[in-house]
């Protein structure tokens, strides 16, 4: 029920946006000709906004309340909706054929436009399948992910064109090379935590850009590197056309690889390592588990998997120069991992599906897209911290004997 | 000798500006620990309302003291008010959230007033038209200082004796430091939290417009993205100082402003941000909690 007085909070918050966005949204100024544009219409369009958001804005964190209040009293063990679709065999065995067979004759019934950016998103699968790695399991907030995905695209693009060397030999360099600089990076931040640990993870990616484009000499500086082939087959070099279907197949076997190698990592002693440390670092350290090591695994092995997308990536564009990796596109790779669900692996592959293939096919929105990244991430956190699926802690309960 | 003099006064000038940045940081940062990474967005908020403003009375055909003096104070109370409204969305409602959502809502808020002032306005350099007018006092030294930098040097230190004055004699500074200290307890001595963080995030944010308005009619152009670098260095600078600390953020800002400048006098320019990176990184290796800052150690 909308109560007067809920309408007259909705009409300050209303008067108060319209005062917010005056100069900006209203004043445009010529600065050359000294003409000011007024554009009235704008505020209209702010104040009816903010009055419709304020209602929407208030019903959904009065619902969130409600939410963690229920899920607190409610004793744990039931699943989400999502949780239970996924652990049922009747539903997940033949959902997996189809995505698989769907997956197999998509490049046959979609255009070579479609296939690039299907090819695309599943690099970004797999890069932030990495991320989560570092941010989602070990609890370590890098800012700087793109620098290991920029030194895997340099790699290839170095090595290639100095020596000539194929992309299949370049691949696992470029994953050696993003491990490397994970440890290399990853040492010095070991003490580091939290806050400290972002700005400084930020500098880095920061920094590696920045050599890129200011060492002419060792890296063609912002004109990048051109022609870079793409990978062939035992030899075999392919058209543009089955070239574009060809890296497609490796992408979905690349991701395939990638979850399966998560999956296990997560289950595996290491990965429950991560979790305590990222539970808690003190309780993780009395418990006898090397952070030091914890630390830089998690570390090296997220920068591995970037390394190896950034081969891939420069691959498929045949051209890259540091413009490709900013400090936007980590927070664009965060926000796969954010919006999915921090720690989820189904959840990061329904983030990356999103937020790469829903600006491309609404064009519209394409100029607003950073924008709307940047609302989401605030949204996500504010109402669904969890992400689109979160990840269920494994719980231990007392179970009660009947008799 | 002059050279040397030159940049010096030169890396006061940026070291003030990141000065009057890196205090909103650490303010905000002392109390709810929390980066305020939409701080550096903010400051880019108030320089482009103070372009907005200027240019509209210039073509009304104002004067030139009444034009600074209208321009930077509604930039002023424009990036307050942006600063409130940003606290009121996206980190209010995370104030018991893990200190990892904060952030990353915090990032969020910062792509989002970087686009939205892009969108709304241009992506193009706006030339700011230069409010400060040249000294003639100045004119024989003009080779080694501007009237703009003269400026900004005693902008920033009325700055920093009344934000000192504010913090240490009055009943909001007295509320502010206790909050820092320990919130839940400052809320049963009966502190209305809420209040000091948004007069925290106010009063920040104001004097972010301060350095905003001063480094755009110092440099002469602006854009959408200058909030990013400058916050950037703004925040290593406070980090250097040992962030929470507010004679720790003029120290720091006034060392990495100075060591910057002598850097790209005499190294090379193109490295210059790669330097100030290194020189964090260096620094929170060997003394992680700042040059000011007291290491605490974590209780459990």
């Amino acid at each position: 029920m909308i109560t007067f007085d809920e309408i007259k909070k909705s009409f300050m918050v209303c008067l108060w946006f319209m005062f917010l966005t005056f100069p900006i949204m209203v004043i445009r100024v010529n600065t050359v000709s000294n003409v000011i544009e007024w554009r009235w219409e704008r505020l209209f369009i702010v104040g009816i906004g903010s009055f419709i958001l304020s209602f929407i804005w208030r019903f959904a964190l009065k619902k969130t309340q409600g939410d963690t209040k229920k899920a607190e009293s409610e004793q744990s063990g039931h699943a989400s909706f999502g949780q239970r679709v996924l652990k049922e065999p009747k539903i997940y065995i033949p959902a997996i054929t189809i995505f698989a067979v769907f997956a197999i004759l998509f490049p046959f019934i979609f255009s070579m436009y479609q296939i690039n950016i299907m090819t695309t998103a599943l690099i970004y699968v797999v890069i932030a399948l990495g991320l989560n790695i570092v941010v989602g399991l070990a609890g370590l907030l890098d800012l700087g992910y793109v620098a290991f995905y920029a030194v895997g695209a340099y790699t290839y693009a170095l090595l290639n064109y100095h020596f000539g060397i194929n992309f299949w030999l370049v691949l696992p360099i470029g994953a050696a090379m993003g491990a490397l600089f994970g440890i290399i990076l990853g040492f010095p931040v070991l003490r580091l935590r939290g806050d400290y640990l972002a700005i400084v993870t930020l500098g880095f990616g920061e920094i590696i850009r920045l050599i890129m484009e200011n060492w002419n000499e060792f890296s063609f500086g912002p004109s990048g590197i051109a022609n870079i082939p793409k990978p062939g087959f035992f030899g075999v070099q392919f058209s543009l056309q089955s070239s574009a279907v060809y890296l497609y197949f490796l992408m979905i076997v690349m991701t395939i690889i990638t979850v399966f190698v998560v999956t296990r990592l997560e289950n595996s002693r290491i990965g429950r390592a991560w979790i305590a440390l990222r539970e808690d670092e003190i309780a993780c350290q009395a418990m006898g588990i090397d952070i030091r090591k914890t630390k830089l695994t998690a570390f090296a092995l997220g920068a591995t998997w970037a390394g190896m997308g950034g081969v891939i990536f420069a691959a498929k564009t045949t051209f890259i120069n540091p413009a490709s990796f900013t400090f936007w596109e980590s927070v664009i790779i965060l926000c796969v991992v954010v919006l999915g669900g921090m720690g989820s692996i189904m959840g990061v592959i329904l983030g990356a599906m999103t937020l790469i293939l829903l600006p491309e096919y609404l064009r519209v929105f394409s100029e607003y897209r950073l924008l709307i990244f940047g609302a989401v991430l605030v949204l996500m956190m504010v109402f669904r911290p969890g992400g689109i699926v979160s990840n269920v802690r494994r719980k231990y309960k007392f179970q009660e004997h009947e008799g | 000798m002059e050279y040397f003099l030159e940049l010096f006064l030169g890396g006061l000038t940026r070291g003030s500006i990141y000065a009057l940045i890196a205090l909103g940081y650490t303010m905000v940062y002392g109390i709810i620990q929390l980066i305020n990474f939409a701080h550096g967005e903010i400051y880019m908020i108030g320089a482009f309302t103070a372009l907005i403003i200027a240019s509209v009375l210039t073509v009304a055909g104002f004067n030139q003291i009444a034009i600074i003096l209208i321009a930077a104070m509604v930039a002023i109370i424009y990036s307050s008010a942006y600063g409130y409204t940003v606290e009121k969305i996206a980190y209010k409602p995370l104030r018991h959230a893990p200190r990892l959502s904060a952030l990353i809502s915090a990032i969020g808020m910062s792509l989002f007033l970087q686009n939205y002032v892009l969108l709304a306005q241009t992506s193009d350099f706006l030339p700011f038209p230069s409010l400060i007018p040249e000294f003639e006092f100045i004119k024989p030294y003009s080779h080694i200082i501007r009237s703009s930098e003269i400026v900004i040097f005693i902008v920033t230190a009325i700055v920093m004796v009344l934000l000192t004055f504010l913090i240490k004699f009055t009943k909001i500074g007295k509320a502010m430091r206790a909050t820092a200290q320990d919130r839940e307890m400052a809320m049963l001595t009966g502190v209305d939290v809420n209040r000091v963080i948004s007069v925290t995030f106010i009063v920040g944010s104001g004097t972010a417009a301060i350095g905003g308005v001063l480094i755009a009619s110092h440099i002469g152009q602006i854009n959408f993205y200058i909030g990013f670098l400058a916050g950037l260095k703004a925040f290593i600078a406070a980090v250097l100082g040992g962030i929470g600390s507010i004679p720790g953020a003029v120290l720091g800002s006034l060392i990495l402003g100075c060591t910057e400048s002598f850097f790209t006098g005499y190294v090379s320019s193109d490295y210059e941000d790669v330097f100030a990176f290194l020189f964090l990184v260096t620094v929170l290796i060997f003394r992680p909690a700042g040059i000011l800052g007291r290491s605490d150690t974590e209780k459990v």
